[in-house]
Formats: structure tokens, C-alpha cells, sequence
């Protein structure tokens, strides 16, 4: 557990709090089985205001991704890649994937902790190296 | 129900504007899109503009001596002013005004307020997009485009030379217009040459940065007897959006316009054949592709092929960003504006040597909104 005064949405809170602990979670229905993210109070797919937390192992397939040759931020310098996962589960994540990404590539999620006490930083390694991002976050 | 029309329409000032503040564009454009309908600007009773701060509508009737009985600032984004006339329509039949005037200024050339740290101020940290969106680095909006494009790219095939050749439509069409930013000559060769800015994005698939703004009078037919120009008839329109986060739509290469087009062809009676000219919202060269094809003008995935096959080019069977469009004739951060005047000056035959020949009966004017979030289409006719 964390307790971060920079998670300030009750509703996210969980996601973060597992994040610090090195765990992807989704928001799982328990009237339905559907997944989702961002979590909301309620399911999308059927109404339900039955929802539960569930861990993942973090793994997915490259939806879209891009290579940003902007200077965006001050701690990003250009070029990196960012691309949409689509995990097993369902959801989509925004998130930094390997310079060579391409579409339909498979991938694996890994949290590194957040500078100064922010929150956690995803981003998506080849998906052949899930043992490595275990050892990055332990 | 009355019969709806647009009476009259302006641009302010365009490119690079030194001497005038937004509320005096607005009021320049305002005055002549009056002017040309034949109504005082004391009879104006809705307004309805954007991006003007914080109660925007208020401070510019404030600003024109406007005290409407229906005002809208709704932020729909660039497309907003192609929104807003259906807006109009609906309060006009619902009695709240008879003068609905749209308006629109920006001076982000000038001003530069779309610096990165004007676009890219940390947003709220409880917000989703602090939380799933902001983190990634994604540059907003170009970043959210790309990925569509990368992704359509993927799944249809498209390649960045049909990208580049909505580029090279647009300028071909700027290149008539004497108000266009850009009128060089262009070439697929020299779009791919450009340099490469996010994913397959390049400086010649985006839009430039410029000054300007426009007005455009809705009213009834009956109001708009006393116009110096010919109203145009406003059929059909619709409105739709679907995200705001890149990870929360499904089918990131499907936009709002498969609703809003189908809503504005149902009201007008017609459908994409029977469209004679179009104006597709051309912030990045993706755009009018994804509209082509959500508006049913060809095949999902077909909409590169079109543009590289010269269709959307003067002399071409469906002419489209006849003004040079976002990509060559301005962009003053919302372009929704400008499509609406092109289409009015198309239909009523006064656009000069852009001026599609035989003058079109039908046109079709679609606004994108947010991150290619927003759409509002609306169907005008000079019948
Ligand atoms: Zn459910």
C-alpha cells in the first residue's frame, strides 16, 4: 500500500495503489466478466455497480503506435515511441513501447517508480522480457 | 418550421494580423456578414461563438452591443461553428431568436498561444489525463492524429504518398485563391521531404499556424428577404462525438461523422451522391481521408486512393477544400468557420478563380472537433 497525496481521484485510487506495488489492475465486472479502464463507478458494458479489482499479467498487443520527434517535456527527450496496448483483458493503455514497436507486436507491461514521489510510470517492454520488468519492479 | 438559410457570411482579417484585437476581427466579419444579409446588427437575438475565454458569448455582445435572448459558447472545437448551425436552427424553431450570429477570431499566429506550454500545461493531476493520457508524452493534438493515421495506415494500407496528396490538393486549390497562407507550388516529393514530426506525421501534413476569424448570419428564410446576396438554404445537419482519450475508442479510424453525416442526410433528403462539392475539416492530412470514407463518398480505407487518383482536385468529380483548406489557407487554431464561408461563396458561384464550374447545387460541410473527437456535418443547398 502507498499513501500518496498525489492520488486525489477515490476512484483511481486502487490502480495507483497496486501500480506502487508493481501490479497492472483492471476494473473486472462481476455481474458481466467485462474488463475495464479507466476505471468508472459503475460497468460500462452492462450497468453494474458490482466491480472488483483484478491483477493482469500485463500483457498485450500493439494497437497504434508512433514515434514523437517533438520536444513535449523537459524529462522526454525525442525521439521515444508511445503507442496504444491492448491488453489481453480488454482495455487499451497509453504508454511508452520499444523504439521498434509496430503494430500487432506483442508486448508486456512494467512499472518503474515515479520521480520524487509521483506516481508510477508504465510503459511496455517486448513482450519476451516479462521476467526482466518483474526484477525492475520487486 | 421555418425555412433555415445562411444570409450572409465574412472572413475578418486573415494571416498575419498586426493591427486588430479578436473582438475587432469579430466585429469586422460580423458588420459584413450583416451587411450582406440585409438585417442591423440591433436585430441579432443569438449568438454563438468560442474560444473567446471564459463566457465568451458574453463579453463579445458586450463588445458588438449585443444583448441576445439565445446565446451558446459550447466548446466543440474546431468544428463548433459547423455545429452551431444546427444549433441555431434548433433555437430558432424553438422561438428563442430569429438572428443567429456565429462568430469566430483567433490571433494564435501573433500571439503564439499555441506555444507547447500553452497546449501542454500540466492538466489537473486528479484528471484522467493526468493519470492515463498525459504521462505517455503524447503532444496534443498531433500525437492523437498520428495514431490514427499510423493505424489506418496499418489496417487499409494507406501509404504516406496518398497523405501527401491531400497536401498537394489543398495548395492546388490555394494556389486559385489570392486569401490563401501557402501558395507555392507543392508535390507529393516535397510533403515526404518535410521533416518528420510525430509517427508518420510531417511539417506538410499539418496545418499552419495563422490569424483569423469569420461570421456567418443563420436566420429563416422569411428574415432573409432583405439579403443582397442569395441565402443558402440550410437542409440537413447532425452532430456526434465519441472520446476524448486515444485509448477509449474502440476503432480509432472511425469518427463521429458516421453519425452526424447519417443524421444530416436523413434531414436533407440525400445522400453523398448527391453532393457537389465538399469541405472536409483538413487539420492534418488524415482528416478529409477519414471523412471521405465516414461519410460515405467511398469505401472505409478507400479515401487515399481517392485523394491520390485527383477526384477532390479542380477539374476532379467531387471538388473538395476549395479554399486551400486548414492545410494551405488558414488555420487560426479552429477552422470549422472558414468551411461553412467556402461553401456558401461556392454555392452562390462568387469564389472567383476557384469557383467550381458549373457552379454546385449541393454541399457538403463536415467540422472535426477535439482530438479527432467532434463532428458536425450540415448539408447547404443554393436551391
Ligand atoms: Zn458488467
Amino acid at each position: 500500500m502507498t499513501d500518496n497525496d498525489d492520488i486525489l481521484d477515490p476512484t483511481t485510487a486502487a490502480f495507483w495503489t497496486a501500480a506502487a506495488d508493481g501490479k497492472l489492475v483492471v476494473q473486472r465486472c462481476a455481474a458481466c466478466g467485462h474488463s475495464q479502464l479507466y476505471p468508472r463507478p459503475f460497468c460500462l458494458a452492462c450497468d453494474s455497480t458490482d466491480l472488483t479489482w483484478a491483477e493482469t499479467p500485463g500483457l498485450g498487443t500493439v494497437y497504434s503506435c508512433v514515434t514523437v520527434h517533438l520536444p513535449v517535456r523537459a524529462d522526454l527527450p525525442p525521439p521515444y515511441s508511445v503507442g496504444l496496448v491492448e491488453l489481453d483483458e480488454g482495455p487499451r493503455l497509453l504508454a511508452a513501447v520499444p523504439d521498434d514497436a509496430a503494430i500487432g507486436d506483442r508486448v508486456a507491461a512494467r512499472w518503474q517508480p515515479g520521480d520524487g514521489g509521483a506516481r508510477p510510470v508504465l510503459s511496455f517492454a517486448p513482450a519476451g522480457s516479462l521476467a526482466d520488468a518483474a526484477e525492475v519492479v520487486s | 418550421m421555418p425555412e433555415f438559410c445562411i444570409a450572409g457570411v465574412a472572413e475578418s482579417p486573415l494571416g498575419h494580423v498586426t493591427d486588430q484585437s479578436e473582438p475587432s476581427m469579430i466585429a469586422l466579419a460580423a458588420m459584413a456578414a450583416l451587411d450582406e444579409a440585409g438585417i442591423a446588427r440591433t436585430e441579432v437575438d443569438g449568438l454563438f461563438v468560442n474560444y473567446l475565454g471564459e463566457e465568451g458569448s458574453v463579453q463579445l455582445g458586450e463588445y458588438l452591443g449585443i444583448e441576445p435572448s439565445h446565446a451558446d459558447s459550447s466548446d466543440l472545437g474546431g468544428g463548433s461553428w459547423v455545429g452551431f448551425i444546427g444549433h441555431a436552427m434548433a433555437a430558432i424553431a424553438a422561438g428563442q431568436c430569429e438572428v443567429a450570429l456565429l462568430a469566430y477570431a483567433s490571433r494564435q499566429r501573433t500571439l503564439r498561444k499555441r506555444s507547447r506550454a500553452h497546449v501542454l500545461a500540466p492538466p489537473p493531476p486528479e484528471s484522467i489525463t493526468a493519470q492515463f493520457d498525459q504521462p505517455a508524452g503524447v503532444p496534443v493534438p498531433i500525437g492523437h492524429f498520428a495514431l490514427v493515421t499510423a493505424r489506418h495506415m496499418y489496417e487499409y494500407g494507406t501509404t504516406e504518398e496518398q497523405l501527401a496528396s491531400v497536401a498537394v490538393t489543398g495548395r492546388e486549390w490555394a494556389r486559385l485563391n489570392p486569401k490563401a497562407w501557402r501558395r507555392d507550388p507543392l508535390t507529393v516529393a516535397d510533403v515526404l521531404a518535410s521533416d518528420r514530426i510525430c509517427g508518420p506525421i510531417k511539417k506538410l501534413d499539418c496545418c499552419p499556424i495563422t490569424d483569423g476569424g469569420g461570421a456567418i448570419v443563420v436566420t429563416t428564410a422569411e428574415r432573409a428577404r432583405a439579403a443582397k446576396r442569395p441565402p443558402v438554404g440550410i437542409r440537413g445537419w447532425g452532430e456526434s462525438h465519441t472520446h476524448w482519450h486515444p485509448h477509449q475508442r474502440r476503432d480509432i479510424t472511425s469518427t463521429a461523422a458516421v453519425r452526424s453525416g447519417r443524421q444530416a442526410y436523413e434531414m436533407a433528403g440525400i445522400g453523398p451522391e448527391d453532393v457537389d462539392i465538399f469541405q472536409p475539416y483538413d487539420a492534418f492530412t488524415i482528416t478529409p481521408i477519414l471523412q471521405l470514407e465516414d461519410l460515405g463518398f467511398c469505401e472505409k480505407g478507400a479515401g487515399g486512393e481517392m485523394f491520390a487518383q485527383g477526384h477532390l482536385r479542380p477539374g476532379g468529380k467531387l471538388p473538395a477544400m476549395t479554399s486551400g483548406g486548414g492545410l494551405s489557407y488558414t488555420h487560426p487554431g479552429a477552422f470549422g468557420i472558414f468551411l461553412v464561408i467556402e461553401a456558401v461563396r461556392q454555392l452562390r458561384g462568387e469564389a472567383g478563380d476557384r469557383q467550381v464550374n458549373p457552379a454546385p447545387k449541393t454541399a457538403l460541410v463536415n467540422g472535426i472537433g477535439g482530438l479527432c473527437s467532434y463532428s458536425s456535418t450540415v448539408v447547404l443547398t443554393n436551391d
